[in-house]
């Protein structure tokens, strides 16, 4: 008895007693949330243009984030150094496609996947030679992130909200639309829909796969800069960023690996439920640390009633 | 008429096939020496059954075989007076020369206007001359103006066999290599489609290599033809020389020479017969 109303009753009327806290919890959720969106976003476009699930989209943010801290402890002003790291990302995305893409396409899924790996083992080796091994700050300052943080006193409480996340959430949030508008409105766009929908018939009207691998590797590594920012400011530039990476799988079991929109929603979703179930029944019934696992188990529950996750693109088939 | 066929198709060939052999995955030879051409402004069919290497043979020339893992092991491709057969099928459409393949294959979650606008990925003459492309392609299919907000996995067979002659004419093709229109399709759209291609052809110059199992539609809007067998071609003339032909009427027609006759009245040695058995 004490029990369930420990687990039904009890985190409700503690988020309706202390309301100022609630959205604090939620607010802390909407930026995790946001950040796991972007991330699950770089991982479906390159899925929907090419069927690969990329492994290496979590060493790309921490090779992202090393080489815009590299540049600038090597004299760069940071503000030259983003551009610089975007002409490096897409060097990179170029090499990808002409050394790995190009000679294994029409070979098995399961080989690219494993090629993905590949270019993860090179780029921590690679990233390890050129920027050495040892851990970096984030150049917050450098790069005009404003610190400090925004107090309100709603329902008598109290509310922080820190200026980095909400520049974060702004600047995903931004990101998250531009992909938006140019996968909807832009002929390449449009053409890396095509590409998701049907490969031969795209490779028939003349859509260049080169070109758009290309290019969506591009995307990802910008993605992957974004990343690279805002964690780093948060827990600092290490290889062990890359463990983020995965905490974007959850959010793509739930959002489907194809879906764009299933993508954002499946990643606010998850951030704010993860830190909600923490808070309120994670903390006081489990001893806390839920969120390294919460999600997982989400969507594993999700997946036992929606095998094609929540917002997976429904199997057009005509009868 | 029944003079015999011609064995050139008629002078300035926009595409012509030379000894063309085709393996898949290194060992299955699938062509063993097709040739065949087509003239500029011409509307050549090839027929032949399951198998026999119709689709293999546009697949070689639009270089989609790549894809699948084929080859064009021997032989030369000639389009538009330059070899092609090494180049990708998007240097092809760039040079004018689109596939439309068997089975429509839309783009199921783009819309019809969106499906259409694929097609023009390869131009480079600016929106305008794209939009007005899709006026003049929803001027030939009005019903895709209709539905042009439709997903196009959710529109009929015939609208979708629109949708894929459309989105290869937003590429403003020279030539269109169409494998198999009538696939699925009521006779009455079949004939629906078959007057657009012959519009298009008298209207925009361009030349039509179809592939077709429909022999009877195929040679009556052709104006060439070949047929294929196990990867060879077997025959070809005029279109009216093989509509008149005995054998093809036989095979491919449905028709004996004295008018409709039963398959059970045709000797079993005759069932059997095949220009390569």
């Amino acid at each position: 008895m004490d029990f369930l109303n420990s687990l039904l009753v009890k985190p409700f009327a503690d988020m309706v007693a202390a309301p100022d806290f609630l959205i604090q919890v939620l607010w802390e959720g909407i930026v995790s949330g946001v950040l796991y969106a972007l991330i699950a976003l770089g991982f479906v476009l390159i899925y929907k243009s090419s069927r690969i699930f990329n492994f290496a989209q979590g060493i790309m943010v921490v090779f992202a984030a090393l080489t815009l801290v590299g540049l600038h402890e090597k004299g760069v002003p940071a503000l030259l150094a983003v551009p610089l790291t975007l002409v490096v990302m897409f060097i990179l995305a170029v090499g990808i496609e002409r050394v790995v893409l190009r000679p294994l396409v029409n070979q098995p899924d399961i080989i690219l996947f494993m090629a993905t790996i590949g270019i993860t083992l090179f780029l921590v080796g690679f990233g390890e030679i050129i920027f050495g091994g040892e851990n970096k700050v984030m150049i917050t300052e450098q790069l005009y992130i404003p610190t400090g943080s925004f107090e309100f006193e709603p329902f008598g409480g109290f509310v922080s909200i820190e200026q980095k996340d909400l520049t974060a959430v702004i600047g995903a949030g931004l990101l998250v639309i531009a992909l938006l508008v140019f996968l909807n409105r832009s002929k390449m766009g449009r053409a890396i829909r095509a590409l998701g929908d049907d490969h031969q018939a795209a490779l028939s009207v003349g859509i260049s796969l080169s070109t758009i691998w290309v290019l969506v590797w591009f995307i990802s590594g910008i993605i992957a800069l974004a990343t690279g920012i805002v964690w780093g400011a948060r827990a600092g530039v290490s290889f062990a960023l890359e463990v983020i990476a995965f905490k974007a799988l959850p959010v793509l079991m739930l959002g489907g690996l194809e879906s764009v929109s299933g993508a954002i929603i499946g990643g606010l979703m998850i951030g704010i439920l993860e830190k909600l179930f923490e808070i309120y029944w994670g903390q006081p019934l489990l001893g806390g640390n839920t969120e390294t696992w919460f999600a997982f188990v989400f969507a594993l529950f999700v997946l036992l009633f929606r095998p094609q996750g929540l917002f997976g693109e429904r199997i057009i088939e005509r009868v | 008429m029944t003079q015999p066929a011609p064995q050139t198709a008629p002078a300035e060939p926009i595409l012509t096939v030379n000894n063309i052999e085709v393996i898949y995955d290194h060992v299955i030879l699938v062509l063993k020496g097709v040739s065949l051409s087509v003239p500029l402004g011409g509307i050549t069919a090839i027929l032949g059954a399951n198998g026999a290497g119709k689709t293999t043979t546009l697949k070689a020339i639009s270089n989609l075989l790549h894809a699948e893992r084929g080859e064009v092991t021997k032989g030369t491709i000639v389009f538009g007076g330059e070899e092609v057969q090494a180049l990708s099928p998007n240097d092809l459409v760039r040079r004018g020369c689109i596939q439309v393949m068997e089975g429509r294959h839309c783009f199921g979650h783009l819309s019809v206007e969106d499906n259409l606008l694929t097609g023009a990925f390869t131009r480079r003459d600016g929106n305008a001359a794209i939009r007005a492309d899709l006026d003049m392609v929803y001027e030939y299919f009005p019903r895709l103006k209709v539905r042009r907000q439709s997903q196009a996995g959710y529109i009929s067979g015939g609208e979708q066999q629109m949708t894929a002659i459309g989105r290869a004419l937003m590429s403003r093709p020279r030539m269109i290599l169409l494998d198999e229109p009538s696939m699925g399709l009521a006779p009455q759209l079949v004939e629906e489609i078959f007057e657009i291609v012959r519009k298009l052809n008298e209207d925009q110059g361009v030349s039509f290599l179809l592939a077709e199992q429909n022999a009877g539609v195929a040679l009556r809007y052709a104006k060439y033809g070949y047929i294929l067998e196990s990867g060879r071609v077997v025959l070809d003339g005029d279109a009216e020389a093989l509509r008149n032909n005995e054998d093809v009427k036989e095979f491919y027609l449905g028709v004996g020479g004295e008018g409709r006759k039963s398959f059970r009245n045709v000797k079993h040695y005759k069932r059997r017969k095949r220009w390569l058995a």
